[in-house]
């Protein structure tokens, strides 16, 4: 598609616009005056007929034709002088007199009143009057091709100046154009000026009310963008922030390693740089699963999944622990779920990893569901410290780690399952267990059953 | 040297203990204000090394009450932000030095060495007096010129007594120099180090005030 400049395409309307009105116009003109032209003509060829008739005396007295001199009118000619012809013929078929100019043969038919006849090769246009009383007949003509001079005449006269004024109206319509485009250049010129991290709001004050609405809309766009933005440079200074303590702590174990003359030491520092290692690469796993979640706006919930099965996996690809129990009921198996596979397993296998963590040592951890018509519920329980009633509203926030947190935690595993969860249109309900310690997490996830 | 760190990382803070350690130091190490605040009211430090980020609350809290109790150790801040507007604001809190992480276990010792020093008014790295020398960063000593070997505690007590050689040192204190909370203190090792340290450097350069503590002899021409 070839998309033209809105200024082009304007003038282009504009001037076709007026080019076809005018077109109209003439030809309206054209043809009202012709039948105004025909009709005053019409009536000048009667009344000279009339005007000629009685004024002739009967007809024997009257000058013979030859009395009026013969010129011959040039039809060519500019003037419009001698148009009207007039011969006075005697009833008996005697051409009596006639007007200079006019033809000799008869101008007239049979009958009286309007005609037009062919006369010498040309068309006339012919009013004839018969007096009886006199025994004379009269009639008086003009030739067609001087009326149609006379119109076209009329015509050019009404179009040369058109011609010459049509350049300058388009001139005009283009300067005018490009003055009314002004604001449009101006917003165009500010916006490209600008420096790529200016995302501040256009003025719409100075704005016609034809460009607020794209101002505005941009303004929205400008807002929608900065926040993204915002957003992302929290994430990466808390990343930054979050990956900087751990890789202090790697590095600095490191030197241990290479400065120190002890066996043992050397040893304790080493495996701490395991221990780091494990923790960062799981911590880069969660942010990145961050990022992700964050820039997915379409999830597709098509994948068929065995929940039973998924749970399983999980608890068996989960940190290497004695006391997991996964006790689903037997119908869990049955079933097929529509749903979105990765982001499910996302939001279980970290609540998994919390539990174990958190139980770990001194625990265990409790899977269970429940199959209802339409909702499955998924429970998680683990015997840890629970999380403080004072810090049960900021535990999803990112980064949010609690007084019991852990030196594994990076803060981002329950804002991940909650992110992934929402997705999948599912509920995360925490509650610390009401008898004895622990944390309980519930998941309500709606559910299709497929074939 | 004995310096208090405040880490919320667990790893970080063994490696820093187990760093510092290398470096000559003796450490005490806490993981939150709460501690931090309990460490300083019961020991001095010749400094401390304080994370910004704490569970319970900013180490620019421990600073500020630190310093309104006139408690001046110098401090070395440790944080993962590295904003010039936070080392500014830890700065002007009170902070001595500010180090971002990660960083390099050498510089922090050498910036540990430098506030240290600076807030004892010297400006050479090394201690001199009476012929000997004393070389925080090497952890070396020499006397007219001759290398002395010294064991880590007995190096620990003589640079206690070289930063203020005029000052009566107290069993106590240098014992607070020579262990941190988790050593055990053995009930005469001060006077056992000085013994051996006598034995090295030179029966006179060290005084004993009995009943009051050490200090260097002054300096005799």
């Amino acid at each position: 598609m070839i998309i033209h400049s809105m200024k082009g395409r304007l003038f282009s309307v504009l001037v076709a616009a007026t080019g076809l009105i005018w077109l109209c116009a003439s030809v309206w003109i054209f043809f009202q005056t012709r039948s105004e032209v025909e009709h005053v003509l019409d009536t000048r060829l009667q009344e000279a007929a009339r005007m000629v008739s009685s004024l002739a005396s009967s007809g024997p007295s009257l000058p013979s034709a030859d009395v009026v001199p013969n010129r011959a009118a040039d039809p060519k000619s500019n003037s419009y002088e001698r148009q009207l012809s007039c011969q006075i013929w005697s009833l008996d078929g005697r051409l009596v007199a006639r007007s200079s100019g006019a033809p000799t043969d008869s101008l007239g038919g049979e009958a009286d009143g309007f005609s037009d006849q062919q006369v010498g090769g040309e068309t006339w246009r012919v009013y004839a009057i018969s007096e009886t009383s006199k025994g004379i007949r009269v009639l008086v003509g003009d030739r067609l091709g001087l009326r149609e001079r006379l119109v076209s005449d009329l015509l050019r006269g009404l179009l040369w100046p058109a011609l010459l004024i049509v350049p300058l109206l388009g001139l005009m319509t283009w300067s005018i154009l490009g003055r009314g485009l002004r604001p449009l250049q101006k917003m165009a010129a500010d916006l490209t000026n600008r420096s790529t991290d200016d995302l501040s709001a256009l003025d719409v004050r100075h704005t016609p009310p034809e460009l607020a609405p794209l101002a505005n809309s941009l303004n929205n766009l400008f807002a929608r963008v900065e926040a993204a933005r915002q957003h992302e440079r929290e994430i990466t200074a808390f990343a930054a922030h979050e990956l900087r303590t751990p890789l202090a702590g790697l590095k600095i174990q490191a030197e241990v390693a290479l400065a120190t003359a002890d066996a043992g030491s050397r040893a304790a520092a080493l495996r701490n740089i395991m221990v780091s290692v494990d923790r960062t690469s799981r911590l880069v796993r969660q942010l990145l699963a961050v990022a992700r979640l964050d820039t997915q706006s379409h999830v597709d919930r098509t994948d068929r999944i065995n929940l039973g099965q998924v749970l399983e996996q999980i608890v068996s690809e989960g940190p290497i622990v004695d006391a997991v129990d996964l006790s689903l009921p037997a119908a869990i198996y049955d079933i097929q779920i529509s749903t979105n596979r990765e982001l499910l397993t996302i939001a279980l296998r970290n609540l998994h990893e919390n539990a174990v963590h958190h139980a770990s040592g001194h625990g265990r951890v409790n899977w269970s569901a429940k199959l209802e018509p339409a909702v499955v519920t998924i429970m998680v329980e683990d015997d840890g410290p629970g999380i403080p009633e004072a810090e049960m509203a900021l535990v999803r926030s990112r980064f949010f780690r609690g007084r019991h947190k852990s030196s594994s935690g990076s803060g981002l595993g329950l804002s991940i399952v909650e992110l992934a969860l929402e997705k999948i249109g599912a509920a995360l309900v925490l509650q610390n267990k009401t008898a004895g310690t622990g944390l309980r997490a519930i998941i309500s996830l709606p559910y299709r059953t497929v074939p | 040297m004995r310096i208090l760190i405040v880490e919320d990382d667990l790893i970080l803070l063994d490696g820093l203990r187990a760093g510092l350690n290398i470096l000559g130091a003796t450490v005490d190490a806490v993981s939150s204000c709460a501690e931090a605040h309990a460490a300083l009211s019961t020991s001095t430090f010749d400094a401390v090394v304080l994370d910004l980020m704490l569970p319970d609350g900013s180490g620019l809290n421990v600073l500020a009450t630190m310093r309104s109790q006139g408690n001046n150790t110098p401090v070395l801040l440790l944080t993962a932000l590295d904003e010039v507007a936070d080392r500014i604001k830890g700065l002007d809190a009170g902070a001595d030095d500010y180090l971002g992480k990660p960083f390099d276990l050498e510089e922090l010792g050498a910036r540990v060495r430098a506030i240290v020093r600076r807030k004892a008014g010297r400006t050479t790295p090394r201690l001199m007096h009476n012929g000997i020398t004393l070389d925080p960063a090497s952890l070396t000593v020499s006397m007219n010129e001759k290398a002395v070997n010294l064991s880590r505690r007995e190096f620990a007590i003589l640079s206690a007594l070289m930063e203020r050689p005029g000052v009566i040192h107290s069993k106590n204190e240098l014992e607070d120099r020579l262990y941190g909370w988790q050593d055990e203190v053995e009930s005469n090792a001060v006077e056992v180090h000085i013994h051996n340290l006598r034995s090295k450097i030179g029966r006179e350069s060290i005084e004993t005030l009995r009943g009051i503590g050490y200090r260097m002899r002054a300096v005799t021409t």
